[in-house]
């Protein structure tokens, strides 16, 4: 667009015409588009392996297990609580899965297909349980989703070491891990194409159900939703336990990568999936929240460890960044929100 | 002649895109009341913001006693004697109300610094007892009414000595009786040679109290009358720009079957009803005292109130146990009176809040369980050119949108399902004159297109100009059944108390 206006020093006029378009892109995408240019940059610069078709295919595949995670923090979020026991059912799913298949593959050892399928389903129904349970507690008695959800977090962890004795479980089938964790399939690795087919389904339920539609309304105003006629509590329950679905399906696939299931898998889960979700643009406050900008903020998450491992940047350092990002989010999110309810 | 306490001349101010006031003059004397009057978005609370320090201002003088003043802050104009009571209450809701009254000015022991808590109790105790408000000074805010918050909203704008004092639409939540307290209040104020900047949309209430009123239309100061020999249809066409001939229309009365009936309600807050009609194509108006159990009754039809024993029939069909969503199903629509709270998602688009309580029906809600995009743009822009509001503000999250326009939101949403009974809690609290014209019109159409309509409203105009039978509730139980031919305001009042 030009300017209309007669401008004495050409510079300037630019100058301010791109700094309208910043802030046009900031309102509209929030702060992650920038962090996604400078982080993309910088890690560049600091390694030349950074932008590799190589490296990028091995970023996607590895930020799968978050950006699905995540997809079940936003769930929560927008409904207008979080959930600290996404790492939990994790390692939930994981563990009884895994103890499952160990258990199954004994007395089946020929119908490897039959031990896979029912210990994913075990894996599958250990991580609903938990979400019934997030579910009924802030739904149905009122808790606040952050004791609800911290307790949980502490029983999930309590009982996978339980089982586990703190132990990794190990002699899974090979077949899981052959499929699952590094089978390609149309060229396509299986998990990216299993979260692919994740996002589709949540893409439709979100935009086009009048449950995704309830579940923003809900969380944007629960009494305004009560007296449409939308119950609530159901609606409540059912994110939780979407949630914790999908974080055991991620839970499975993650065990499926690494041969066995593991009480420690997930640990820093909860708190990167709230980081992709914020750096994503969802509203802590419940209500707001795009599937497309939080899989991009989990990818960004997988992009930063991903940039920091290349950098050679040491594991303590990179908890430390997390941190700093998730707050950086926050701060600018505010700034945002204050411009755009202003405007 | 009394002294010029303050004026104003030329004030002008401008947000992003908007001119919100435009060289606007304001002359306060001591010892006024003087009354700004305009439809919402006109410019009165930039105007009383800027003078309250709440905003900086733009161009323009403000003067006090003659000496020209630029306020930085809330605080500053504090300093020179001017004070506000807005409609947000700026009280601490889990402080009791003597802390509240000393908050930010605390009386501290000269030595240590610590609280002084027995002299800021005796000053809280003194504040109130010389206002005359009877409210117990440990009370915790949040456990007063709304009326009485107000009251300590006002003691606390009032603990400093004050020359202005600007009262924001300060009867909104108020019943008929808080609200005469609250204009005794003004009047011994006005005697003490306060000046009170008063702005309200009720015109009787400038009839009662005002010296003059001044008129802001768009931004612009339209003129200064005299209160008292001004008429209302002078008011309201200075204040719409047009000569506004009716605000309240006249609805055929063409009552039918009973829709609703209600028999042996008891539950909530005491209530105990034992017989309660509302016909199609009739309006039936609810009266009362806030607190009479008025909007509690029928929040238990609509099942958001506890409801311990009663029988609920609705068009012949008895409804076990009312909840939101049968009685939607079932055909009645509930416009809760606090828009804000019960009704809007701020944070959505007008769009997605007219649809809400439609996503489950056709045509929005395909066979196949999905949801109709399309259908669902057309269905909320036709409601849209019903209610008018403007199609550009169809994206726009609510929270953006004026009170006005934001009540007719709400009045949209009742229009994407078949409806019959429509029961309006307070449908016209805030919003201007002529949105409230607008809604009186809409719920002309829908009573005379046979839907039964029950108008719950503190606003007792509103209630005889419009209902064909009213009912008066007074401590949970009905007080008395007023047909239209005898329906007049002391026939109303008398069963208040």
């Amino acid at each position: 667009m030009s300017s209309i206006v007669p401008e004495n020093n050409p510079s300037s006029a630019h100058k301010s015409s791109a700094r309208d378009w910043i802030m046009k892109i900031f309102l509209h995408w929030g702060v992650m588009p920038f962090l996604l240019v400078i982080a993309v940059i910088t890690f560049s610069l600091m390694s030349s392996r950074f932008l590799t078709t190589d490296n990028l295919i091995n970023l996607f595949r590895q930020s799968v297990y978050l950006v699905l995670v995540s997809l079940g923090q936003m769930l929560a979020l927008i409904s207008g609580g979080f959930d600290l026991s996404v790492g939990t059912i994790v390692a939930v799913s994981s563990v009884v899965s895994a103890l499952t298949m160990g258990a199954l593959a004994l007395s089946f050892p020929d119908a490897i297909w039959l031990v896979i399928t029912l210990g994913c389903l075990a894996g599958l129904g250990a991580a609903m349980l938990i979400g019934i349970v997030n579910g009924a507690g802030v739904a149905v008695f009122g808790v606040s989703p952050f004791i609800m959800t911290l307790g949980m977090q502490s029983i999930g962890f309590g009982i996978a070491l339980f089982l586990t004795a703190g132990v990794p479980v190990s002699n899974l089938p090979d077949t899981l891990g052959d499929v699952f964790g590094f089978g390609v399939l149309l060229g396509v690795p299986v998990p990216i194409l299993m979260m692919l087919l994740i996002l589709a389904l949540m893409f439709v339920l979100l935009n086009y159900s009048a449950w995704g539609r309830h579940l923003y309304a809900v969380g944007s105003n629960p009494k305004a939703a009560l007296l449409s006629g939308i119950r609530v509590k159901p609606v409540l329950i059912s994110a939780y336990v979407l949630c914790a679905l999908i974080a055991g399906v991620s839970g499975l696939l993650l065990t499926a990568r690494t041969a066995s299931g593991d009480a420690n898998l997930g640990g820093s889960m909860a708190l990167e999936s709230i980081a992709a979700c914020v750096i994503g643009g969802v509203s802590l406050r419940g209500g707001i929240g795009r599937l497309e900008n939080v899989v991009l903020g989990a990818i960004f998450i997988g992009l930063v460890q991903n940039g920091m491992n290349l950098a050679q940047i040491g594991s303590y350092l990179q908890i430390v960044v997390l941190g700093v990002l998730l707050i950086i989010a926050v701060v600018f999110d505010r700034i945002r929100q204050k411009r755009l309810y202003r405007l | 002649m009394s002294d010029v306490l303050l004026s104003i001349e030329g004030l002008s101010k401008e947000f992003p895109g908007v001119r919100a006031l435009d060289g606007v003059d304001f002359e306060l004397l001591a010892g006024e009341v003087h009354a700004i009057f305009g439809e919402n978005g006109a410019g009165k609370s930039t105007l009383i913001s800027i003078i309250a320090g709440a905003q900086p201002q733009g161009s323009g003088t403000i003067r006090m006693h003659g000496e020209e003043l630029r306020f930085s802050s809330v605080a500053d104009a504090r300093r020179h004697g001017i004070s506000a009571v807005f409609q947000e209450f700026s009280l601490a809701p889990h402080l009791t109300v003597e802390e509240n009254l000393c908050l930010g000015e605390e009386r501290l022991h000269q030595r240590f610094g610590l609280l002084q808590l027995s002299a800021m109790s005796r000053h809280a105790s003194a504040l109130l007892q010389r206002l005359n408000f009877d409210i117990d000074p440990h009370r915790v805010v949040a456990t007063l009414s709304r009326a009485e918050q107000q009251m300590v909203e006002i003691a606390k704008a009032l603990r400093a000595k004050l020359s202005v004092l600007i009262l924001d639409e300060p009867t909104a939540s108020l019943t008929e009786r808080e609200s005469e307290q609250l204009f005794a209040t003004v009047r011994s104020l006005k005697q003490q040679g306060v000046g009170i900047i008063y702005i309200t949309h009720r015109i009787q209430e400038i009839k009662r109290l005002a010296d003059r009123v001044t008129v802001l239309r768009d931004g612009k100061h339209i003129g200064v009358v005299d209160a008292a020999t001004t008429t209302e249809a002078k008011l309201i066409e200075m204040m719409a720009g047009r000569a506004v001939e009716k605000i309240y229309p006249s609805i055929a009365a063409n009552p039918g079957r009973s829709i609703l009936e209600l028999s042996q309600m008891r539950g909530g807050v005491g209530i105990d009803v034992d017989h309660f009609v509302a016909r199609e194509g009739e309006v039936v108006g609810v009266a009362g005292l806030v607190g009479c159990g008025k909007s509690e009754l029928l929040r238990m039809v609509f099942g958001i109130e506890p409801m311990k024993s009663g029988v609920v029939k609705l068009d012949g069909q008895i409804i076990k146990k009312p909840t939101p969503r049968r009685m939607l199903d079932a055909g009645v629509f509930y416009l809760p009176p606090d828009r804000r709270e019960e009704g809007l998602m701020l944070s959505a688009s007008t769009a997605d809040n007219i649809s809400l309580n439609a996503l489950t029906q056709q045509p929005i809600h395909f066979r196949s369980g999905f949801l109709s995009l399309s259908a669902e743009r057309t269905v909320t822009r036709d409601i849209g050119r019903r209610v008018d509001i403007h199609p550009s503000n169809m994206p726009r999250a609510t929270a953006l949108l004026s009170g006005g326009n934001q009540q007719k939101v709400l009045f949209g949403r009742g229009l994407t399902r078949s409806i019959k009974l429509y029961i309006f809690d307070e449908p016209t609290v805030g919003v201007d004159v002529g949105t409230r014209s607008a809604i009186y019109y809409l719920i002309k159409e829908l009573c005379e297109k046979g839907a039964a309509v029950i108008l719950i409203s503190s606003d007792l105009p509103e209630i005889l100009h419009l209902s064909h039978r009213a009912y008066v509730m007074r401590s949970g139980r009905i007080a008395a059944e007023i047909d239209r031919s005898c329906l007049t305001e002391a026939a109303v009042l008398q069963h208040f108390f």
